[in-house]
């Protein structure tokens, strides 16, 4: 079974955001990138999946600062190849563009099953699973929460709110995208991820042309309004403690 | 073309999801500008009684076998074909796991523009989105002819797209939903907890401002003290160290307690739309920034470290002395 999963690297939340000087995007120019967790998730899954199997795992990112060794931290867990995406897409960059990028890519080495992280926080037009899947002509299901595979079928278990599951069989080759693996991402020692780095190798392949046909652009973007923003405690701990304990009394909770 | 706006009703096992109360309201809000009329899209079987209070000038209904139960290739073939033949203005998703899981597909199919994650659609035509977790808004005009759209809650009330008046049914065909690839097998239930957290009036909720798994003894001091129960964001369960039934949001519980404490949680909005009913939020967050400043009552940016552990301590002697 061959599994490709292409990941994503978004700006850290934690991290103050702000908005370019045209009021249409996020300004890049101090932006820490992190990974999309759901990728993490989607990289143990695709793990998990060749060690009850068998077969190959590829990861596929696009080029992105930290990608490297996210990329060889992917290889010490068990993936066999490793590709990085190289060109410019910056900040031009929407879902609809990478998808094609990533049919591109993947539409020779045919894998059986693409697993993409169930969405990012990030774009405006859609996640690129379900893109992806059709470009390729693949079922498409997302929300996934473990996953199991024979031959020429997959069993998805897909979330719907309140802890519901949906056991879906969908016939493979085929697109999930993921929310959650069985398990939490496996860790893996720094020492295990250099021996790595000497004896992997991550492939590039450099994009030429963007189509982003099918995406939207923001005229404005901007900080929500804060109309009804909290009231803020100020002071110490201890302050801020006894003011928490009024509030609680005065709602009857002491 | 038409100036119609299509919603893509949402249900699983006979309950229409409430996303599409929310959509008809924006659907609604949307055609005013457009002068189209506001439809329904119900896929079904046997599901017509479905529609009774939707607030819509029509449904158009698909029943087959196929489409009891949502699964997105059955979806995705049906809606293609209404689409293509009726060119609306708009098709309105949910952002749920029902519509992002076709809206994509049928973007690329029919090559429509896609706008994901749409808070409010106004009558000028304007769509405004929330992304980066609830810390960024986005404004556009939605591209014509016709755009595909998914929609989070928030932006309108239930009621908005509900009616007293049940609207005119009309059945539609449907292409051939032989040969699918993607077949629900079944449904799987929840595992119940040992505490039902959508009727407990306390909740003290854990985020990843935790940090570990140990820590989250701190919080459940706090609730001992309080005679709450310890819930949680989704990071914190995907990292198992809390069960699913702790579990609040968009994936979890919904839940509106008298009193919901957020430790280290930044008020995503797939958390927010399971909790923001909550009679009186309190945050605890460092980051002063977080959007879960803008759905609580009170908030501070103390460290969770030096002042929950502050807080319990008092709250033990607040409750001792009374
Ligand atoms: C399809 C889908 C469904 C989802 N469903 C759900 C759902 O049902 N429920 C849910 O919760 N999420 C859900 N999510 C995830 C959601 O998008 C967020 O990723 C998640 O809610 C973030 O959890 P968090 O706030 O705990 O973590 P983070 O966003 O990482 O926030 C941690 C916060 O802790 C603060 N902090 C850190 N250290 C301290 C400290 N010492 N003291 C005080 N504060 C501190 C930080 O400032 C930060 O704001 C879903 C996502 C998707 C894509
Ligand atoms: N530029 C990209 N390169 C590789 N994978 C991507 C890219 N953009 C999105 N993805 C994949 O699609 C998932 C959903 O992200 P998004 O489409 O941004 O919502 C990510 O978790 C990745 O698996």
């Amino acid at each position: 079974m061959k599994i490709a999963v292409p990941i994503k690297f978004v700006p850290d939340l934690v991290e103050e955001l702000t908005i370019d000087p045209n009021g249409t995007a996020l300004d890049t120019s101090w932006l820490r990138l992190i990974i999309n967790e759901f990728d993490d998730h989607a990289v143990e899954q695709a793990i998990l999946l060749k060690e009850r199997g068998g077969g190959e795992v590829t990861v596929v990112a696009a080029e992105a600062e930290g990608v490297d060794d996210f990329l060889y931290t992917a290889a010490a867990k068990g993936a066999d190849h490793l590709i990085k995406l190289t060109g410019d897409f910056g900040s031009g960059m929407n879902s609809h563009a990478a998808a094609r990028a990533l049919a591109d890519l993947l539409k020779d080495s045919k894998p059986d099953l693409i697993l993409t992280g169930v969405q990012a926080h990030n774009d405006l037009d859609g996640a690129v699973g379900p893109l992806l899947a059709e470009l390729l002509d693949m079922p498409y299901v997302g929300y996934v929460a473990g996953v199991s595979s024979t031959n020429d079928k997959a069993i998805a278990r897909k979330e719907y709110p309140g802890g519901i599951i949906a056991e879906m069989e969908i016939k493979l080759p085929a697109v999930l995208g993921i929310q959650a693996a069985e398990q939490p991402p496996r860790y893996v020692a720094y020492n295990r991820i250099r021996q790595v780095m000497g004896t992997s190798k991550i492939e590039e392949r450099t994009i030429t042309a963007l189509d982003l046909s099918g995406g939207v652009t923001a005229s404005r973007m901007f900080q929500p309004e804060s109309s009804q923003r909290a009231t803020i405690l100020e002071g110490s701990p201890e302050e801020v403690a006894d003011q928490m304990v009024g509030i609680l009394k005065e709602l009857g909770m002491l | 073309m038409s100036q119609d706006i299509f919603v893509v009703i949402e249900h699983l096992r006979g309950q229409v999801a409430d996303i599409s109360y929310v959509m008809l309201a924006a659907a609604r809000a949307l055609a005013q500008g457009t002068g189209g009329k506001v439809v329904a899209i119900l896929l079904g079987h046997n599901a017509q009684e479905l529609a009774g209070n939707f607030s819509a000038n029509r449904v158009l209904y698909a029943d087959h076998p196929a489409l009891a139960e949502f699964t997105s290739e059955a979806y995705q073939v049906t809606l293609a074909s209404l689409i293509r033949e009726q060119s609306p203005r708009a098709v309105l998703f949910g952002h749920t796991t029902i519509g992002a899981d076709i809206a994509g597909g049928l973007s690329v199919k029919l090559s429509l523009p896609l706008v994901s994650s749409c808070r409010t659609l106004n009558s000028n035509g304007k769509f405004v989105c929330q992304i980066c977790g609830g810390k960024i808004m986005a404004e556009g005009d939605l591209p014509s002819p016709t755009a595909l759209v998914t929609m989070a809650p928030g932006g309108y009330k239930l009621e908005e797209g509900q009616s007293d008046q049940a609207p005119a049914i009309e059945t539609t065909a449907i292409p051939s939903l032989d040969d699918l690839r993607v077949t629900l097998k079944h449904y799987i239930e929840p595992e119940a907890g040992d505490v039902d957290i959508a009727k407990e009036p306390l909740l003290i909720s854990v985020g990843r401002g935790i940090q570990t798994k140990d820590n989250i003894e701190i919080a459940r001091e706090l609730a001992t003290a309080l005679g709450g129960q310890v819930s949680a964001s989704r990071p914190i369960v995907d990292q198992g160290w809390l069960p699913a039934s702790c579990l609040v949001g968009k994936s979890g519980k919904h839940v509106r307690p008298k009193v919901y404490l957020a430790l280290g949680i930044s008020g995503a909005p797939e958390h927010v739309e399971g909790m923001n009913e909550s009679d009186t939020i309190i945050a605890i967050n460092t980051d002063p920034n977080a959007p879960i400043f803008n759905v609580a009552k009170y908030g501070t940016t103390a460290d969770i470290f030096d002042l929950v552990p502050a807080l319990t301590e008092k709250v033990k002697q607040a409750a001792g002395v009374s």
